[in-house]
């Protein structure tokens, strides 16, 4: 008689760990990951992390296999901003680690959780120079909120749980794992902590604070019922902190005009009357007006960064009162004086103010804004045929309709999507705001559709941009994650293009991506049509890496290939040749104030 | 002005580059600081002597705060607190100036803690006019060299 046995997987699926079940450290790892809740990660393995991935591909959390480590790192980042978990990313040591550091400065200057694991040369020789070596804590330790070396096995599920709560709570923020390849291979025994205590860090203290009995609530509810023209500056902080509701609220109880910064888009809905849109560098005109005469200002999770300001001196000169909200306390009074500070969370710090404020009417104010908005409006109108980005966004806003997300890459589209894009929903907007990170687009919306696989996410990026992190369009392809990007070639660097020619003469230097060696170094006839032909064909490109693509030349096209686009399945790549040298209007050049603000060439 | 901050921090390395490199990174001015263990051995105290105005402060406290491995940050100006800072030098010394050289370290509450042909080391532990003033006295004989330990301090209570 025989007995039939299914011979045991070589590599047999992991089960959660038990309590005081003896492991290496790269299982607790991975083990730990699971108790956090991480149902997703991005990375690429190499040989200081190989213990860590023997135990990852066993696991129930789904592995994005980027192209490069940045991609990976931008990924999930975009996974991060659309959920307000953190994103995982998983490499190995030197360059790999190295390669991770963009995605993690960018993240850092935008307050997006991450959690970064890269793989470390032994203990024993750290320090050497060893192969595939870098001083990971060091090069990280300015540009993340957090970092650990694990020198001990012991440590790894600690250390795990401590990174997720440090990385999403507070100011959110990335948190970077060193995890040397003998700390991976040493055996211990799993425990999980139950609950994180790091005396230095207590971020809960501050929110507990928050109530309308809170006398700085109590100042800032008086100021804003007393104020004839207030207006609230709302950031990303606003986002974080899911408080827009309470913004909203806020906004409509009292008639007061909101206006956001680049990371708070979405914030508050652009389709309510008391919409400002964005402000600043390349804000709208009434939303500048606004602040320059406002009597009270109330800033809610944003920072005062110059690219709000402009000079400081000439900015909100009629503001007798700031309210600013935060939850934190270093951003308070950093570039503005502040009269009412209030260290919390937004959204608490809202709803203790919604307790204390009355409807208010402000009819004035309310007409004076209305009138701003309506003799300067955005809406550019162009008497030519030709394919402005303007028209291409507004015609993917109308298409991907109120649910889609938005991501764009840095640089003139991403102003333009800033405008034209209407913000309608918190988490729907993901833009490099602080570090202005090019090449963040596409594997940032890469990480948003995997986190929301079932909305539409459209990247808006530009022909520089795209290029920085092309290798992407195969994660997206391999692993089916449908995306559509639109690329608005311009054929040059077109924002830095913008101030060569405002404010360098048209001394077009290296930003015209036509420009070949035989080209004379200082291009005579900029756009004459007479220059080389433009590389690389990216639609050709993209259908190389597994994408559906074209290339639209016409006008008459725009609507229908967006069309086509959205109704193709799996990643779609679609190129506007749009015309050459628009600029981004209005423009406060750098370091003004108001009363500089450029609306257009003519002007100049 | 001047500051006397003092940071309770996790006696953990890194923490010392991780402060030093706020500083530098912010471009915030540091005259001194010290750091060394507490009766605590899991936590280290530093005392950081910065100058700026109080806006550069308010950033200088709030960011230090902002570290995790920082457990708490005084600024000590503002409070009672006592200061010392310890101060090494070696003076130049023959038979007929050795003696002066030892009157005046007697003056100042200054030990001798090493003597050697051509030289005479002296240590003084105190505020930091008396260490000027310790100098001063001491420096037409010759300093060869000095060293001082960054001021120390603490609150009063
Ligand atoms: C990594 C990186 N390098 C350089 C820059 C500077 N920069 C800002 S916008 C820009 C041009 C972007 O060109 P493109 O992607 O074609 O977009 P466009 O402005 O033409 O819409 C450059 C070079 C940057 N922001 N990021
Ligand atoms: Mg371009």
């Amino acid at each position: 008689m025989t007995t039939e046995t299914t011979p045991k997987p070589q590599h047999p699926p992991l089960e959660p760990a038990t309590e005081g079940q003896v492991l290496s450290g790269a299982e607790i790892l991975v083990q730990s990951l699971m108790r956090a809740g991480v149902d997703v990660a991005f990375g690429y393995p190499g040989g200081a992390i190989m213990d860590t991935f023997h135990f990852l591909n066993r696991s129930p959390i789904e592995f994005i296999l980027s192209r490069h480590e940045q991609g990976a790192t931008h990924m999930a980042d975009g996974y991060a901003r659309v959920t307000g978990k953190a994103g995982v990313v998983i490499v190995t040591s030197g360059p790999g680690a190295t390669n991770t550091i963009t995605g993690i400065a960018t993240a850092n200057m935008d307050s997006v959780p991450l959690v970064v694991i890269t793989g470390q040369v032994p203990t024993t020789m750290v320090g050497n120079d060893a192969f595939q070596e870098a001083d990971v804590v060091g090069i990280t330790r300015p540009i993340s909120k957090h970092n650990y070396l694990i020198n001990d096995v012991r440590d790894v599920a600690r250390v795990v749980r401590e990174a997720f709560h440090i990385a999403t709570t507070g100011r959110p923020g990335p948190v970077v794992i060193d995890f040397p390849k003998d700390v991976q291979q040493a055996q211990t025994a799993f425990h999980w902590p139950e609950s994180v205590d790091i005396r230095g860090y207590r971020p809960d203290r501050l929110e507990k604070k928050i109530s309308p009995s809170h006398p700085m609530v109590q100042k800032a509810a008086k100021a804003i019922m007393r104020a004839k023209r207030p207006v609230l500056y709302v950031g990303g902080g606003a986002v974080i902190a899911g408080a827009s509701e309470e913004v909203t609220a806020l906004a409509r109880r009292c008639q007061i005009p909101v206006t956001t910064t680049l990371t708070g888009l979405g914030a508050f809905p652009e389709d309510d009357p008391l919409s400002l849109q964005m402000l600043g560098m390349h804000g709208t005109e009434y939303a500048n007006y606004a602040v320059d005469q406002c009597d009270t200002i109330i800033a809610v999770g944003a920072r005062f960064d110059d690219r709000v300001t402009g000079k400081i001196a000439e900015f909100m000169p009629q503001c007798e009162c700031v309210i600013h909200i935060d939850i934190d306390p270093s951003s308070i009074s950093k570039n503005i004086q502040v009269d009412i500070p209030i260290t919390g969370d937004a959204k608490a710090c809202l709803a203790a103010l919604l307790e204390l404020v009355e409807p208010t009417e402000r009819s004035e104010w309310a007409e004076q804004v209305l009138a701003w908005k309506k003799h300067h409006p955005l809406r550019e109108e162009f008497g030519d045929d030709e394919i402005h980005p303007q028209r291409v966004i507004s015609a993917i806003d109308e298409i991907a309709g109120p649910d889609k997300i938005t991501v764009t890459d840095v640089g003139q589209h991403q102003m333009w999507a800033c405008h034209f894009i209407t913000h309608l929903r918190p988490r729907s907007w993901l833009s490099s705001g602080g570090l202005g990170t090019m090449g963040y687009g596409l594997p940032a919306a890469i990480g948003a559709k995997v986190a929301a696989p079932d909305r539409a996410v459209w990247c808006i990026s530009g022909d520089g941009g795209i290029q920085m992190n092309m290798q992407e369009m195969t994660t997206a392809a391999l692993n089916e994650i449908a995306v559509k990007v639109a690329v608005l070639n311009n054929q040059y660097l077109g924002m830095v293009r913008q101030w060569q020619q405002l404010f360098y003469g048209r001394n077009y230097s290296y930003t015209c991506l036509r420009r070949r060696s035989i080209c004379e170094k200082v291009c005579r006839d900029p756009g004459s049509g007479k220059c080389q032909a433009y590389l690389p064909n990216i639609v050709a490109m993209a259908e190389a890496c597994g994408w559906q693509a074209q290339r639209v030349e016409r006008r008459a096209g725009i609507r229908d290939a967006i069309q086509w686009a959205e109704e193709t399945p799996g990643p779609v790549l679609l190129e506007f040749s749009v015309h050459r040298e628009d600029n981004v209007w209005p423009m406060i050049p750098a370091g003004q104030g108001v009363k500089k603000m450029m609306r257009g060439m003519e002007l100049i | 002005m001047r500051h006397v901050i003092s940071a309770q921090v996790e006696n953990r390395f890194g923490v010392l580059a991780h402060i030093a490199g706020l500083f530098a990174a912010r471009g915030y001015n540091i005259e001194s600081l010290a750091v060394g263990p507490t009766h605590d051995p899991s936590i280290s105290r530093m005392t950081i002597v910065v100058t700026g105005s109080d806006r550069v402060l308010e950033q200088v406290n709030k960011q230090l705060n902002k570290l995790i491995d920082v457990i708490r940050v005084q600024d000590l100006t503002a409070e009672e607190h006592v200061e010392r800072e310890l101060v090494l030098l070696r003076v130049k010394s023959n038979p007929k100036t050795r003696g002066e050289i030892a009157q005046i370290a007697e003056l100042f509450d200054a030990r001798i803690v090493d003597v050697r042909p051509g030289a005479i080391t002296l240590m003084i532990a105190d505020t930091q006019d008396r260490i000027t003033a310790l100098t001063e006295m001491v420096r037409p004989y010759g300093i060869h060299e000095l060293v001082r330990s960054g001021s120390l301090a603490l609150a009063r209570t």
